[in-house]
């Protein structure tokens, strides 16, 4: 891009060889930046049947948009479609939005550094796109916005930097889906995600992963969040991936600001998850909630959670519980909490383990067999109620764990 | 018929149920006495099947059928049907599913909105099964559930403890349900086995025979009101003594 800043170039410059701070190191040079144009699709219906089952294990709804506000996919590098149907809702790539609002520089990598580690700087250094969604004071949406990144390139790394703005009192739903053609060849997606919720604004973003057992993926996720706004973030991976590492930060830095955390994660065998979210209470009445369900079939899941109270009357609950349903496969959990002050009310809970029998046997006790009760069990285990959700995503939530349920029950 | 011979139960290694024999006749309520300990609530895990309960010697009989070696889920369908007295929170499971599973005809959706007015669980079907309910809560799930699975053999462990005065007889009013306690005895088809510490449910529940488990031998067999006012009256270390005498003629 012409305009980014050269102090921001010159700090990726210095962080390309950085190493992240937590899981293992992928070497970017095993990958590819380039790939061919797509065409731009003025109606994504028009899609491949495949192409478009794909996004839809993913969340995104192509053949009957009429649920959605607005849509984005990006295949490989090329932004194929961006389109809002709604008045205050703008949808478009993140190129486009910054010849088009001077004032994008102030928000561009303010929320993630932009040199965290050789992820983010290779975002910096080798960008092809990303996504700009913004609603418009006051503008309250019934409906999401769908977001697809595309991978159909073999041995590809996908960089993406999304824009994210909620302009004050306006309500934002966004639904993610991060998917790929390919069957088991490798590949990479490195997404930066900037989100900035100003006051009294709402923002719920649900992000799908469904990518496959040679993937590796990076995303680096930071949300501001100003005086009683709201972001609730949903997360689920189901499907399997080689590495997947990320730690996305909240900074709930106006009165009464709240970030909630939903994750469900899913480890096959082999797959390396590291997943933790962090919420920085910064103001008065900040409030934060992290639940995170993890399962292990023989790979390995670190579900973090860090809380840190830095004013008074702010409150953080963590939660972590991990079921191991194989004789391999590990999750560690670490939940992390930090007080700076009297005044707080942070606490955690964390569980891990594997299916208790006397939960088994009192299904089968009504007459389910033990298949019957298991499968009970682990659905049950992985129905989150989420507060603040509306119905609709919920459902398309529960909706999306179901379909993948299928493959492991 | 529930036919018990000679069983003999081992927890962990070790052996809590010595040698136990108990028959109980179609339409018939016999109920168990006995300190905490004795080994009460281990017959009924063991009549159920829990895989905690280890059978060493003896068995079981149901309807016929050798069920010593059965896994639950079977001896569930086969007619047997357990109130836990404290049954396991599992997150996530609605308290509606554990109804529809228990069903045996699950077309009929209506019946489970039934059985929640008629034990006055309605708000808790949305619920994750036994999370944060209460004492009574917990006994009025549980029969709930038994009221959708039909058992033909009715095992309660301690269906009045945590209950209020208040909720006690609409207990009774299950417990006689599933009983058929309404029809004659020679019509009835169900039977139960009910474990009782402080004995109030007999002021709702009629039983035909009373025993006393006492360090996982079962004596004392008979009235269970007359059982119930000898243990009020002297307690069970009386009891043990007649035990001690009687244990061969039970």
């Amino acid at each position: 891009m012409s305009n980014i800043s050269e102090s921001k170039r010159e700090k990726a410059q210095s962080a390309i060889n950085k190493k992240a701070a937590m899981g293992e190191d992928i070497d970017l040079s095993q990958f590819t930046r380039s790939a061919e144009e797509h065409p731009y699709q003025k109606d994504p219906s028009e899609l491949t049947t495949a192409t478009k089952g794909k996004m839809l294990e993913a969340g995104l709804m192509l053949d009957d948009p009429s649920q959605r506000v607005g849509t984005f996919i990006q295949m490989d590098n090329t932004p194929i479609h961006s389109s809002a149907k709604e008045e205050g809702v703008e949808v478009m790539p993140v190129s486009q939005a910054m010849k088009k609002y001077d004032w994008l520089m102030d928000y561009y990598w303010q929320a993630v550094a932009v040199d965290t580690d050789k992820y983010t700087a290779s975002v910096e250094l080798g960008q092809n796109d990303g996504y700009f969604i913004r609603t418009l004071p006051g503008v309250k949406t019934d409906y999401p916005v769908q977001a697809c990144l595309y991978l159909s390139k073999a041995k590809f790394a996908q960089h993406v930097h999304n824009i994210i703005i909620a302009e004050e009192n306006s309500e934002l739903h966004i639904i993610t889906g991060c998917t790929t053609s390919l069957g088991n060849e490798p590949g990479m997606h490195l997404g930066v995600s900037e989100f900035y919720i100003k006051k009294g604004a709402k923002v719920t973003f649900t992000m799908i992963h469904s990518w496959n057992p040679e993937f590796a993926v990076r995303p680096r996720t930071a949300a501001i969040i100003e005086e009683d706004g709201l972001f609730l973030s949903n997360y689920v991976l189901m499907k399997p991936v080689n590495s997947l590492q990320m730690n996305p930060i909240a900074r709930c830095n106006g009165k009464n600001a709240t970030a909630r955390f939903n994750s469900i994660l899913v480890a096959r065998p082999e797959s390396n998850i590291d997943v933790g979210s962090r919420v920085f209470l910064n103001a008065e009445g900040a409030k934060t909630e992290i639940i995170t369900r993890a399962i292990t079939m023989g790979g390995n899941i670190v579900s973090r959670g860090y809380i840190e109270g830095n004013e008074v009357g702010v409150k953080g609950h963590l939660e972590c519980r991990g079921l191991i349903l194989t004789e391999k496969g590990t999750i560690h959990a670490i939940p992390e909490l930090k007080g700076n002050l009297a005044g707080i009310d942070l606490y955690h809970e964390a569980a891990v383990g594997k299916i208790a029998e006397e939960e088994v046997e009192y299904l089968m006790a009504r007459g389910m067999t033990r298949e019957q009760a298991t499968a009970t069990i682990v659905r049950g285990f992985l129905r989150v109620d989420i507060e603040g959700l509306p119905p609709m995503l919920n459902s398309e939530l529960q909706r999306a764990v179901k379909t993948s349920e299928k493959d492991f029950m | 018929m529930l036919e018990i011979k000679n069983l003999t139960v081992a927890v962990e290694g070790k052996e809590i149920l010595h040698g136990v024999n108990l028959t109980i006749g179609t339409g018939e309520t016999h109920v168990l006495f006995g300190p905490n300990g004795s080994g009460k609530t281990t017959l009924l895990m063991t009549i159920m099947g829990l895989s905690k309960y280890q059978v060493t010697r003896g068995s079981i009989l149901f309807k016929g059928e050798d069920i010593t070696g059965m896994p639950v889920d079977e001896r569930a369908r086969l007619g047997i049907g357990i109130s836990f007295q404290r049954p396991p929170v599992v997150r996530g499971v609605k308290t509606k599913e554990m109804v529809l599973a228990s069903m045996k005809d699950k077309s009929n959706l209506d019946i489970v909105t039934t059985l929640a007015s008629r034990t006055d669980l309605t708000d808790f079907l949305d619920r994750d099964i036994n999370y944060g309910f209460s004492g009574g809560e917990i006994k009025r799930s549980e029969l709930m559930q038994l009221l959708a699975q039909q058992p033909e053999l009715v095992l309660l462990d301690e269906p009045e403890s945590g209950v209020d005065l208040e909720n006690i007889a609409l207990i009774g009013k299950l417990i006689n349900e599933l009983l058929e306690k309404d029809s004659p005895m020679h019509s009835r088809n169900n039977m139960g086995l009910i474990i009782t510490h402080t004995g109030h449910i007999l002021d709702y529940v009629n039983a035909r025979n009373g025993y006393i488990m006492l360090e996982g031998i079962i004596s004392c067999m008979g009235d269970p009101r007359e059982i119930l006012t000898e243990i009020k009256a002297r307690g069970y270390e009386q009891c043990a003594r007649c035990a001690f005498r009687s244990a061969h003629h039970v």
